[in-house]
């Protein structure tokens, strides 16, 4: 029926004009904004990584000089830049799993059912989610401390002598993964939440009729059901696990010896020093990690929901 | 009867277990804020004393009052406030504006746009940084406000919620406003609009949150002091020569997430359903 309006004799050329035209309008601020200051700056970014530009080069652009790929090639043999991609391999490979599986236990202890205050629970697991992760850093740098934090003031009480947390190469990372599913796990559990209340409560009961025990349910019949949230968590997840920066940026400064340092932390590094195309293809290797991890994400739970 | 009674005993052990998993939980969870708070109300040596304490042995108010003589937080502050509404607002009204040309509009280019808009999606804040500092230093953006608020005042992720939600209002209702004779602009704000109270709803608070808390691109374009953020001043003061004034670094934390949380906690209902709902699209 509607399609009738471009067809229609008179209006319609000074119609479908109009139409582009408010559609134009309506959608102009964001496009210059955008274009400026979004997509312009990824493509110029990728033409940066096959340049030497560095910062002196801003007075006098004619002085950059293309070097195709030699920037990726050093990428590669510098071993700060291997170090850094290790570390985020661990954060992220440890870090997700880690965040997702507290996050569903949680999750499903509240769904139980069995639960009062539910919504304390809720916002009191979901709180460190909305805050600064830069304010979080540097309250945990207090309770880290060796000799008069918080852990480890409790960690003797049970006669354990807790270690350097930060200072030390063995635990700086573990430690910093830890704080990360803190932080992260409630944006997961809430989630989870969500999905689990879609859950047909027939389906359950026909699994108790059909005399399925709790585990049963649990491994066929909610993770099954729960794919798609999974797949939205782990994709999310990553995408922010790959990027990880604030936490060592406050905490440990990329050290003990660049045992924390990330890739995000490194490509901010050589900015800093004014590498610009160095570090541009260093944020381009990044970028091509994280949509490699989210297509990986996509296949993997795909797979799963259609069996 | 036996049966069901021992069943019963049963239940109520499991729930109590529940219930002591989940408060450890949130013990955990919440018990470095409740520290923090408690803690920025302490002199200096006690937040040092060993063995550690939970309330303040004498109440001082002097780590605040610090963060104004000998720092300039009010500055911050107030940037912090000023950065986060503007990016709020514009973020609101452009990706309204072009979520529905997107979506109920059809203009060329409009396939394209929309491409574009979700391939960045997914691009990290690291990718931009370097072309936008030299953009930003070129239009003499760098060390001021609108330099902060410009790179955010229109993002990917607010488009593609909108468009997604507008679609779902029925073209009818549209198309009867217009037989009517109303200008697409009155369709937007007295029909598109009002219906899509959630999706700013969510949109807002999103973007408040990622706003305030922002880090990377404030450390990188404001390098003067006034023009730093709360998170940015928090940072570089806790990583600088100063990194040992205990008390300040606190209190400044205080700063930097109570406002936060007094949001979230009023409006927790909402944050959660909308968090919710982005999930599940």
């Amino acid at each position: 029926m509607r399609r009738t309006r471009n067809s229609r004799t008179s209006p319609a050329a000074g119609s479908a004009l109009y139409r582009a035209l408010t559609g134009w309008t309506f959608a102009l601020p964001f496009t210059v904004l955008f274009l400026l200051f979004t997509a312009g700056p990824v493509a110029v970014s990728l033409v940066m990584s096959v340049t030497d530009i560095r910062s002196a080069d801003l007075l006098d652009p004619l002085g950059v000089e293309v070097v195709g790929f030699d920037n990726y090639v050093r990428l590669f043999t510098d071993p700060k830049f291997v170090r850094a991609c290790v570390n985020t391999a661990v954060f992220v490979g440890v870090g997700v799993p880690l965040t997702m599986a507290l996050a569903l236990a949680f999750a499903l202890g509240l769904n139980s059912g069995l639960v009062r205050f539910r919504t304390a629970f809720r916002v009191g697991y979901y709180l460190p989610v909305v805050t600064s992760i830069v304010a979080i850093s540097v309250v945990w740098r207090f309770l880290l401390q060796p000799e008069s934090g918080l852990v480890n003031e409790l960690l003797s009480a049970v006669g354990i002598q807790g270690p350097n947390w930060l200072n030390d190469e063995a635990f700086a990372l573990p430690t910093l993964i830890v704080m990360a599913a803190w932080r992260n796990l409630g944006f997961a559990m809430v989630i989870f939440l969500a999905g689990l209340q879609a859950i047909p409560r027939e389906l359950y009961e026909a699994a108790t009729i059909d005399g399925a025990r709790r585990w049963a349910q649990l491994r066929h019949l909610t993770v099954p059901m729960l794919a798609p949230t999974m797949l939205f968590v782990a994709v999310i997840t990553t995408i922010a696990y790959v990027q990880y920066f604030e936490e060592p940026f406050v905490m440990t400064q990329g050290g003990p010896l660049d045992s924390t340092l990330s890739m995000a932390h490194h490509t901010y590094n050589q900015f800093g020093f004014g590498n610009y195309g160095y570090a541009s293809a260093m944020g381009y290797v990044l970028f091509v990690v994280v949509v490699g991890l989210s297509i990986a994400w996509f296949r993997l739970l795909r797979n799963n929901v259609d069996r | 009867m036996t049966g069901e009674r021992g069943t019963r005993r049963k239940d109520r052990v499991a729930r109590l277990g529940l219930h002591l998993v989940l408060a450890a939980g949130l013990v955990v969870m919440v018990g470095p804020f409740v520290w923090m708070v408690l803690s920025s109300f302490k002199t200096e040596s006690e937040i040092r004393q060993v063995p550690m304490t939970w309330l303040p042995d004498e109440v001082t108010f002097a780590n605040y009052g610090d963060l104004f003589a000998r720092l300039d937080f009010p500055t911050y502050f107030t940037n912090s406030v000023v950065v986060t509404v503007f990016t709020t607002l514009t973020n609101l009204l452009f990706c309204s504006a072009a979520g529905y040309a997107l979506a109920k509009l059809p203009f060329g280019g409009r396939r394209l746009l929309f491409a574009v808009v979700l391939g960045t999606i997914m691009v990290p804040n690291i990718v931009t940084i370097v072309p936008l500092f030299v953009l930003s230093s070129n239009l003499g953006l760098v060390n001021t406000l609108a330099g902060l608020i410009l790179p955010f005042a229109a993002q990917a992720f607010g488009v593609f919620l909108m468009r997604q939600f507008i679609l779902s209002i029925p073209d009818d209702l549209l198309e009867a406003a217009r037989i009517d004779g109303a200008t697409e602009f009155r369709i937007f704000r007295r029909i598109v609009l009002p219906l899509c109270r959630p999706a700013l709803a969510t949109l807002g608070i999103l973007t408040f949150l990622s706003s305030w808390n922002n880090f990377l691109w404030p450390l990188v374009s404001a390098t003067t002091e006034d023009t730093y953020t709360l998170p940015v001043a928090l940072a570089l003061y806790a990583i600088g020569q100063n990194r040992t004034d205990y008390d300040l670094l606190l209190a400044g934390s205080v700063v930097v997430v109570v406002p936060v949380l007094v949001v979230f906690v009023l409006l927790q209902r909402h944050f959660v359903r909308g968090i919710a709902t982005t999930g599940l699209k």
